[in-house]
């Protein structure tokens, strides 16, 4: 009882109330951003003009649903990729990355732990040009070089999903390395004593034990690459991922309702996808 | 045998974190300065030169942007602190346990939706036909609309929204971690409520608090389309000027120029708030 500190009803009342106007705070941009999805109307705005799913399924101009906009389509697609790609090797360097400092020895493991960290305090727009110059400029010495043009170093999909690799590697470590860290080493040596071979305990223990993070740390990656802009803008080329599409539609051509309804595919996405990572983190009950 | 295989095991673990530290942090930033050190002479000539930090320092548009993003930046870190501090406060300390965790998710909620929808919903909320202005227009508090977009206030709200997040999680856990007994213990000496929060709660969760800031201000001062999308041409934002070099101007050498003057400026910000707090790197951000 101490512990509510004011004590009193009225000051824990207001503390509530508190809380309460923060969360409708929270709230507040996405139900306004949801709700224009359904609105019978050419703009995003009220008044309210009656319920309708055309922004989602009308399949003429000019009240083209989502499904049918070729652009929008396109975005989501090579969004996708990108965030395929980047979450499964980031996961992929984030387990190494996990059993490297969990597990190693070595001089100066700090000062790579902090290396490690780094990236995640880089701000974007500079991860986003520094790759960019340094891939022009390997692409332009080996083009004065030897007069080949190397198509891959320049703005488009491997480095935007190299940008946007760059700092989700150390999320996906992060969430590696803390459940790694609660792994039981005996569970490792019992199996050895059994007669195990390296590989199999790493196949049968040790990896069974780490996947809920894999997997946590996978959609995080996912949901983290597919919303990023700040890097992905430096880095994107003619194939444009969402969020890219989204933003040169919202500034050049102006915004109509067919952005709330991407707005709310994309926010039941992650809630499902959310949810999914929370399911297998929780550990199973013992029985 | 088994210390050469463990050699070789470390050997091979190192390999993929050595490739992603050195050809995506380190060289592409070496090469960044590299770049920013070359001067334009004549076209497609260039010079060793600190030419491009030069035009930075001449042109008070440019160092008056980068202290002033600096300076909304703190700003935006400190309110986020404020209004962050008490909610997670009440989803650690005070919330019964299964309203802790709905609380928690709630408020992870908006963190897996990208920011241009966040700044999306906000424009329908706050522009001149948005939906505030046109609620207060018909309930008669108004008679014209009103554009609440593009002030600095607005820039600043969506800011502090944007990162808002990433204070309360840092500073949940930390207090999550924090044993009753001692808040207790505090006011069983004799200390009143402020007391015992300047005393107690606050300096452990320091780390925490800590964490939460430098995470909150590198975002805020390298954000690029909350100030772009509720400022408007504007708001004045020092990515924006990276940007304009880069894309616009194709001034790439004064781009990089720029990059690297936001990253040493927003490095020592965070460096000056480590030494004051007494705190390191390794005992905030990368606590895992």
């Amino acid at each position: 009882m101490l512990i509510r500190g004011t004590g009193s009803g009225a000051g824990s009342v207001l503390f509530k109330l508190y809380v309460l106007a923060f969360f409708i705070f929270l709230a507040a941009p996405l139900l306004a951003a949801g709700m224009f999805a359904f609105n019978d109307s050419q703009f995003p705005s009220l008044p309210w003009q009656g319920f309708t799913l055309d922004w989602f399924f009308n399949d003429t101009e000019p009240k083209l649903g989502m499904f049918h906009d070729r652009r929008l389509l396109r975005g989501l697609n090579v969004s996708f990729m990108i965030a395929v790609s980047v979450a499964l090797l980031s996961v992929f360097v984030g387990t190494c990355n996990a059993f490297l400092f969990v597990r190693g020895r070595f001089p100066g493991k700090n000062f790579f732990y902090i290396l490690m960290v780094l990236p995640l305090v880089i701000p974007g727009v500079i991860l986003g040009i520094s790759i960019l110059a340094l891939a022009s400029n390997v692409a332009n010495g080996v083009e004065e070089a030897y007069n080949l043009e190397l198509e891959f170093l320049r703005p488009g999909l491997l480095l935007v999903i190299l940008g946007q690799f760059s700092f989700i590697t150390t999320i996906t470590s992060l969430v590696i390395t803390a459940r790694l860290k609660k792994f039981d080493i005996s569970l490792e040596e019992a199996a050895f004593n059994l007669g195990a071979s390296r590989a199999g305990v790493l196949r049968t223990i040790t990896l069974p034990f780490l996947r809920p993070a894999m997997i946590a740390a996978g959609i995080v990656a996912f949901l983290v690459s597919f919303e990023n802009f700040n890097t992905t803008l430096f880095l994107v080329g003619s194939d444009a991922p969402l969020t890219i599409t989204m933003y040169d539609r919202m500034v050049k051509v102006g915004s109509t309702p067919v952005l709330n309804a991407v707005s709310v595919f994309l926010m039941l996405g992650s809630g499902v996808l959310a949810l999914i990572s929370l399911l297998v983190q929780r550990d199973k009950p013992k029985t | 045998m088994g210390s050469d295989i463990r050699k070789l095991s470390l050997l091979l673990l190192f390999l993929p974190f050595s490739l992603w530290i050195l050809l995506l942090i380190i060289l592409p930033h070496v090469g960044m300065v590299v770049l920013s050190l070359k001067e334009k002479v004549a076209p497609r000539v260039y010079e060793f030169g600190f030419g491009n930090y030069i035009d930075f320092f001449m042109e008070p548009i440019y160092w008056n942007t980068l202290i002033r993003t600096g300076l909304m930046s703190l700003l935006v870190t400190f309110l986020a602190l404020l209004i962050g501090f008490p909610v997670a406060y009440y989803i650690a300390k005070l919330a019964g346990n299964r309203t802790k965790g709905m609380l928690f998710m709630l408020c992870l909620i908006p963190l897996w939706v990208s920011d241009l929808i966040r700044a999306f919903g906000w424009i329908l909320l706050l522009r001149e036909s948005g939906i505030i202005s046109s609620f207060l227009l018909s309930s008669g508090l108004i008679d014209t609309p009103i554009e609440f977009l593009y002030t600095d206030a607005t820039v600043i709200m969506g800011l502090v929204y944007t990162v808002m997040l990433f204070m309360i999680v840092p500073l949940v856990s930390t207090l999550d971690g924090m044993d009753n007994a001692m808040i207790e213990a505090g006011y069983n000496l004799g200390g009143n409520g402020f007391t015992v929060l300047r005393r107690i709660i606050i300096p452990y969760a320091m780390p925490g608090i800590v964490s939460g800031c430098i995470v909150v201000f590198m975002m805020t001062a390298g954000s690029y389309l909350t100030p772009i999308l509720m400022g408007g041409k504007n708001s004045s934002w020092f990515t924006e000027q990276i940007y304009d070099q880069f894309i616009s101007r194709y001034n790439w050498e004064s781009g990089a120029a720029f990059g690297f003057l936001l990253l040493a400026f927003t490095s020592v910000v965070v460096w000056l708030g480590l030494k004051l707090s007494g705190q390191t790197l390794s005992s905030t951000v990368a606590k895992s």
